[in-house]
């Protein structure tokens, strides 16, 4: 019975990509960082959903849309926990749990504003490292600074 | 292997232990024959972006000492950047004209790009708030003079640990040595959590203190530096801790035999004048070191010395 609710809430896709286990704060953030708002085609966008994994969740089904690796990067950062599931015809067609990269390139702005990559025309390059509480933090190549990843702007 | 030459220097996390004694090494043989004319046919961009008095002067006294020549410019004002050249174009047109380009400039990561587009190696003589590491080997050099060695000392780091850059580098570069740091600064002022790690990573330990007094006893070095205003968001903030630490003559009394006062400088009031003729007074020695360090850099980077 729970399962059918769930699938009533959000309709399926023919073809397309869902984004399955958003944590549920980041979903409009996953949604905003990846433009759906100007898309054209269908997008679906659930969020408190129930999930055993994350408690609550969110969820996005995007038609006709697969996803490129340096897109599935700005995924993984904002949703580290998110799967991605490829669909053609209504059939699941590849299931991959995003991955956080080490590095990012010239996809995140930086929080400092005198950082030189504010300043002058410098790509941005960011490491992925965890602070001393194990959260995720972003350093910048260039300013040294780490910033957190609710303070992250995309590029 | 050490190699030196060729490279840029742009963060103290760029050296490891060899590297900084190595460089230590050649700088003390600099302080006993400073006039050594070996960079005769040899030019230096000296490119200052923003005021500084010691760093240029002292990177600039370097280059003569050795025989070399410098070009540049000691503001932004008398260069093409007034007229808008981006700082690539002119990394990229200095590296033309010079074997290596030291530089000053106020954006954070400015050297780390600069060393990046520059076919020459690039010595960072401080990019905005971010690093300055050639003010941490001479405090490094300053160190080891005064106590015979750099491991496991007493190190007291008084006044604003939270936004000064050269404790945060002094931090960086001790921890390879292995010392115990005595953290002295008002609440709003701690040492970033983040540098601290690095003290817990290397496997040290670190003490906090709200009063100066209570480190002097058992301190080997007692670092001070200045509260900068221009750092502070808050003008409110920065009134109600400018004056929290002043060193004073009297309260050195007893403090060990060995005990150094360092201070990057320039000083407002935080050591009393009084404090100047004391024989611990080390600061303006300190300043002076800088010349032989930088000498040695220079000379490592271009291959004079080894």
């Amino acid at each position: 019975m729970k399962n059918k609710r769930t699938e009533l809430k959000v309709q399926a896709i023919r073809t397309g990509t869902v984004i399955d286990h958003i944590q549920a704060e980041n979903t409009y953030r996953v949604f905003t960082m990846l433009n759906l708002e100007k898309s054209t085609d269908h997008v679906y966008f659930g969020t408190n959903l129930e999930s055993k994994k994350l408690g609550k969740k969110g969820i996005i089904k995007i038609s006709n849309k697969f996803f490129k690796p340096e897109e599935i990067s700005k995924i993984a950062l904002v949703a580290p926990h998110a799967t991605l599931i490829e669909i053609r015809d209504y059939e699941i067609i590849k299931k991959q749990q995003v991955e956080l990269p080490h590095e990012v390139h010239n996809i995140v702005k930086c929080v400092n504003p005198k950082c030189v990559t504010n300043n002058q025309q410098v790509p941005t390059q960011f490491k992925i490292i965890r602070d001393h509480h194990g959260k995720l933090k972003l350093l910048c190549r260039y300013c040294e600074k780490t910033m957190s990843m609710s303070d992250v702007q995309f590029l | 292997m050490i190699r030196l030459k060729n490279r840029s220097l742009v963060s103290i996390t760029d050296y490891g232990k060899e590297e900084i004694l190595k460089v230590l090494d050649i700088a003390e043989g600099f302080e006993h024959n400073q006039r050594q004319k070996i960079l005769s046919g040899y030019v230096i961009a000296s490119l200052f972006f923003e005021p500084s008095t010691r760093t240029r002067l002292s990177f600039e006294s370097a280059v003569q000492y050795l025989g070399g020549s410098i070009i540049g410019f000691a503001n932004a004002d008398t260069s093409s950047v007034r007229k808008g050249e981006s700082l690539k174009d002119t990394i990229l047109t200095v590296s033309n004209y010079s074997d290596l380009i030291v530089m000053r400039n106020p954006l954070d990561g400015s050297a780390r790009f600069a060393s990046e587009v520059s076919p020459v190696p690039v010595i960072n003589a401080g990019d905005g708030a971010n690093q300055h590491p050639t003010q941490c080997l001479l405090d490094l050099y300053s160190i080891r003079k005064t106590q015979g060695t750099l491991e496991n000392l007493q190190i007291a780091l008084v006044g604003d640990l939270k936004y000064g850059r050269t404790v945060h580098s002094l931090v960086q570069a001790l921890s390879l040595f292995g010392a115990t740091f005595h953290l002295v600064s008002p609440e709003s002022l701690k040492l970033p959590s983040g540098v601290k790690k690095w003290i817990k990573d290397a496997g040290l330990d670190y003490y906090q203190y709200t009063e100066l007094s209570e480190v002097i006893p058992f301190a080997d070095i007692i670092y001070m530096t200045r509260i900068q205003g221009e750092r502070f968001p808050d003008p409110m903030e920065y009134e109600k801790v400018k004056n929290a630490y002043v060193l004073e003559n009297k309260m050195l009394e007893n403090s060990k035999e060995q005990l150094r006062i360092l201070h990057p400088l320039p000083r407002v009031n935080e050591i009393s004048e009084d404090v100047d003729d004391n024989p611990k007074a080390y600061y303006f020695q300190q300043a002076k070191n800088g010349v032989y360090v930088r000498q040695a850099l220079i000379a490592a980077i271009l291959g004079l010395k080894e």
